[in-house]
Order: C-alpha cells, then sequence, then structure tokens
C-alpha cells in the first residue's frame, strides 16, 4: 500500500488521542477519545474543529486579469453561473462530464482577482488535470500546498473565531474573506458540511498547529473526527461524492437542481455549454428516471448504504439502493439517503429496505433530516 | 466470569448462563445504536448468531457461545441500547440460555486470560 499523506496536524490529532485511520490517501483522525455521538451532539450544542487540511484548494486566476474570463472559462466545465458570483461570496458547484455524470462537487469562492475552489480529497489530482486541460489557455491554476484548512463549526463558532479574528462576525452564509491574525492571513468562508453555522478557515501550514491549538483552549470546541463528519452531513442532507454521487449520476436525478442557476438552463442567457448538458436540460424539463431522497426508516436499525429498496413486503424488483445510511444523534434515529424510481420519490411514500433479509419500512423524508442554521 | 475469544463473557446463575459482550468489545465497536435480540423459547447451535448490534461505525453480531435454549432477554437494551456502552460486563446482559452441556464452558478464558488475550 502507498504511503499515507499527512495533513500539517498529524502530530496534534495523535497527541489528542484520535484513532486514525487511511482516507483518500491520508491518515486521517476518525474519532477522538469523546468517540462519535458525543462529538457529533457537542458539534451541534457548542463547536467542533475539523481538519479538513486533505481537501484541495485551488486558485484559478485569469490570464487576462479580468476575472469574468476566469469565471466564463469555469463555466464550460460547471453547470453553475460563476459569472454570477459576486466578489466575497461562495457558491456549491459541480464539475459534470459528456455524459451528464458528477466527476466531483467542489465549492467556488470570487476573491476579486481569482477563484477560489475547494475540492475533495479523492477526487483532487483528477480534478486539477481536468482544469488544466481545459483552462488553461485563459487561466492559471495554482494548487495551494502550503495551507492547512480546518472547519469550525457549531453554534459558538462565531464567539470563538471572533476572539481571533473580529471581523468574522459580519460576515453571512458563504461570504468569503481574508481577515489578518496572530496566525498570518486568513482565508476564511463562513460555510462547512455540517448544517450548522460555521467556518472553513485556511491558514498557512506553519501556523495551522498554533492556530488549531489556540481554538481548541475554548471549552467550547472539541476535536471532530470523520466518523461524526458523516453523521452530521448526513442529518444535513449533505451528498458524500462517491457515496451519493459519482459519475453515474447526474445533478438532477441528485436532487441538485438548486445549484445550477437558471442562467444556465434552457431560455437562460448562458444556457448549456457545460459536459453533458444535453441530457442534463433535458432532464430538467423532463425529469428523471430517478431521484435522490431522504429515508427515515421505522423502529431503530440503520438502513446502510448498499440497502435494496422495494415498494412492498413482497415486490420482486428493487426499486433503489440506499446510498448512505447511519443514526442520527441529533434526530435520535436512524437515517438513509439513497436513490429510488420518481415514483416512489414523493415525501411520505412508504417503502421497504431489506436489511439481514427482512423487509423493514421505512418512509420518503424531506431533506435535510434536521433543519439547518446557516446564519443567512 | 468467563470470556470467549468472540468477546463474550459468560456468568454461570443457577441453571441458566448469562451471556453479554466485554467491555473492550463494547469500546471497539464504538456507541451501540440498535439491538436485536432473539425471541424466548428460541434453540440454537454455538456459533448461530442471535443478537445483531449496530454501532455508529458497523453492524456486527454475537454468536451463541455454546448450544441451547434462549430463556430471557433483555429487553432494557431494546430501548437503550447505549447502556452497552455504559455497562457492558453488568447491565447489559443480551440473553440468558439454558445449556445443554454446562462442560461447554470449560473451554473458555478466566477473566486473566482473557486480558492476555486482548492485550
Amino acid at each position: 500500500m502507498a504511503e499515507l499523506n499527512r495533513t500539517g496536524l498529524y502530530d496534534l490529532h495523535v497527541e489528542l488521542g484520535a484513532k486514525m485511520v487511511p482516507f483518500a490517501g491520508y491518515d486521517m483522525p476518525v474519532q477522538y477519545p469523546l468517540g462519535v455521538m458525543k462529538e457529533h451532539l457537542h458539534c451541534r450544542a457548542a463547536a467542533g474543529l475539523f481538519d479538513v487540511s486533505h481537501m484541495g484548494q485551488v486558485i484559478l486566476r485569469p490570464k487576462s486579469s479580468d476575472l469574468a474570463d476566469a469565471a466564463l472559462a469555469l463555466e464550460t466545465l460547471v453547470p453553475v453561473s460563476v459569472l454570477g458570483l459576486k466578489e466575497g461570496r461562495q457558491r456549491y458547484a459541480f464539475f459534470t462530464n459528456d455524459e451528464g455524470g458528477i466527476l466531483d462537487d467542489l465549492m467556488v469562492a470570487n476573491r476579486g482577482e481569482h477563484l477560489f475552489l475547494v475540492v475533495n480529497a479523492a477526487c483532487k489530482a483528477a480534478d486539477i488535470a481536468h482544469l488544466k486541460k481545459h483552462l488553461s489557455d485563459t487561466c492559471d491554476i495554482t494548487e495551494i500546498t502550503d495551507r492547512a484548512l480546518l472547519a469550525l463549526q457549531g453554534p459558538q463558532a462565531e464567539a470563538v473565531l471572533a476572539d481571533l479574528a473580529p471581523g468574522v462576525a459580519e460576515m453571512r452564509f458563504m461570504d468569503v474573506a481574508v481577515l489578518s491574525s496572530d496566525f498570518g492571513d486568513l482565508w476564511v468562508s463562513r460555510s462547512g458540511y455540517t448544517g450548522e453555522d460555521g467556518f472553513e478557515i485556511s491558514v498557512a501550514n506553519a501556523n495551522a498547529e498554533r492556530f488549531a491549538r489556540a481554538l481548541l483552549v475554548h471549552d467550547a470546541v472539541e476535536p471532530i473526527g470523520l466518523g461524526a463528519r458523516d453523521s452530521l452531513r448526513l442529518e444535513a442532507g449533505l451528498c458524500l461524492y462517491g457515496n451519493d454521487i459519482d459519475t453515474a449520476t447526474s445533478p438532477v436525478e441528485a436532487a441538485l437542481t438548486w445549484g445550477i442557476q437558471k442562467v444556465r438552463r434552457t431560455g437562460g442567457e448562458r444556457a448549456g455549454g457545460f459536459p453533458g448538458a444535453e441530457r442534463i436540460l433535458d432532464e430538467l424539463d423532463n425529469g428523471t428516471r430517478r431521484l435522490r431522497v431522504g429515508l427515515r426508516p421505522e423502529g431503530r436499525a440503520p438502513m446502510r448504504a448498499g440497502t435494496q429498496l422495494f415498494a412492498s413486503e413482497d415486490a420482486a424488483q428493487a426499486i433503489g439502493e440506499v446510498t448512505s445510511g447511519a443514526f442520527g444523534p441529533s434526530i435520535e434515529g436512524p437515517m438513509s439517503m439513497g436513490y429510488v424510481t420518481s415514483e416512489h420519490a414523493a415525501t411520505g411514500t412508504t417503502i421497504y429496505g431489506e436489511v439481514r433479509g427482512k423487509r423493514l419500512p421505512a418512509t420518503i423524508a424531506a431533506l435535510p433530516f434536521r433543519p439547518s442554521t446557516y446564519k443567512r | 466470569m468467563k470470556f470467549t475469544e468472540e468477546h463474550e463473557w459468560l456468568r454461570v446463575e443457577d441453571d441458566v448462563v448469562v451471556v453479554g459482550i466485554s467491555e473492550h468489545a463494547a469500546e471497539q465497536l464504538g456507541d451501540v445504536v440498535f439491538v436485536e435480540l432473539p425471541e424466548e423459547g428460541t434453540e440454537v447451535t454455538k456459533d448461530e448468531e442471535v443478537v445483531v448490534i449496530e454501532s455508529v461505525k458497523a453492524a456486527s453480531d454475537i454468536l451463541a457461545p455454546v448450544d441451547g435454549e434462549i430463556v430471557e432477554v433483555n429487553e432494557a437494551l431494546v430501548n437503550n441500547p447505549a447502556l452497552v456502552n455504559e455497562d457492558a460486563q453488568g447491565d447489559a446482559w443480551f440473553f440468558k440460555m439454558k445449556v445443554a452441556d454446562m462442560a461447554d464452558l470449560d473451554e473458555f478464558m478466566d477473566e486473566a486470560a482473557y486480558k492476555d488475550f486482548i492485550a
């Protein structure tokens, strides 16, 4: 097996007693001594600190010095309005392929002179190659490797971070800013992947551990591992790339149509012009055979990824499959996400998941399972 | 108290054997969120799956340590699976069984041997 990469916070994780596991080529903390359940609940009650330095940070700089050129170039790879993204703002996007599948999901921020992208760890090499292959004529594409990325999430996140960088208090959900601090310039976005208000902070590797310690000094802050990160994002109804979305799922099937602005749809000023546009625009107008939905199993047994879904207790043919499933500590019950044929996708529909040979009832539920608390 | 290599503990109580999982096993599983118990009166054979445990991490099961009959199950675990993490070797027993041959228990480890086994 190839040697695992380490983030700049590896030694700190070990010192904090983390259990380390391989994840996307990195040796990452899956949980700390608090344990997955308490870490999850702590993040929702106070604040949780996550090391997400394994994710890719990429700068897209227009060769013309006109940011619109970079925005329009990126629009050839994503069905998202990048040109419409104002300076100091961030939005969710996804790279599509020619078949209309999803290559990766990402965040795009307009930082005035350039675009700043955050992509998934497992996809970052392919994403950067993809950007370089298609956008090199118009943009300089630089992977940022000398900065760590931390997420501070939860109701106390603002109060804690404001101690170190007061400017964060003025930011709204999906704002981005560069704030100076005792830890050098912090590239801050008011966002995250837990459904909580919170921040993602890019900090120079040289200052990352000192910065993390300064946050952990607060009683409100506990370090949170990948285990709780997964149950937090699932309660928030957010997709995990590789599980809930991949090259075989289109953004319309994945119920990510909210991420495709009107201007890129049929009849819009910049309609189409991204890979797989034919399929995706057709699906936006005419629907899809299957859809991503939330599922609340009855009882306490979780329906995990791979669970086959059926319309009735005795139907022979499956109508879909679970792609993520776990116990939701905050909703105090099992929750799943998966794909079902569109005629069974209406909220409130009862379907059945086959768990250990038994068909157990579950109800199609609206996502998120727990209302998000973003500061809009 | 005796221990199996499957990290179960067994305690003889009059003519029945009480079965649970070790503190070590509970710690490895992580927070338990779901427990499915067998029906009382079920005849089981050694190594048959009798209990399903789901933790925040994964599903696993408890095997029947010996041949016998399930005579009582701990319903408290169904409503409060977290009890497994709180008191694995006490209140969080899973089932009691009438054992066909008590001599079958002789092969299992005592606590000292089990501690060496997991060390």
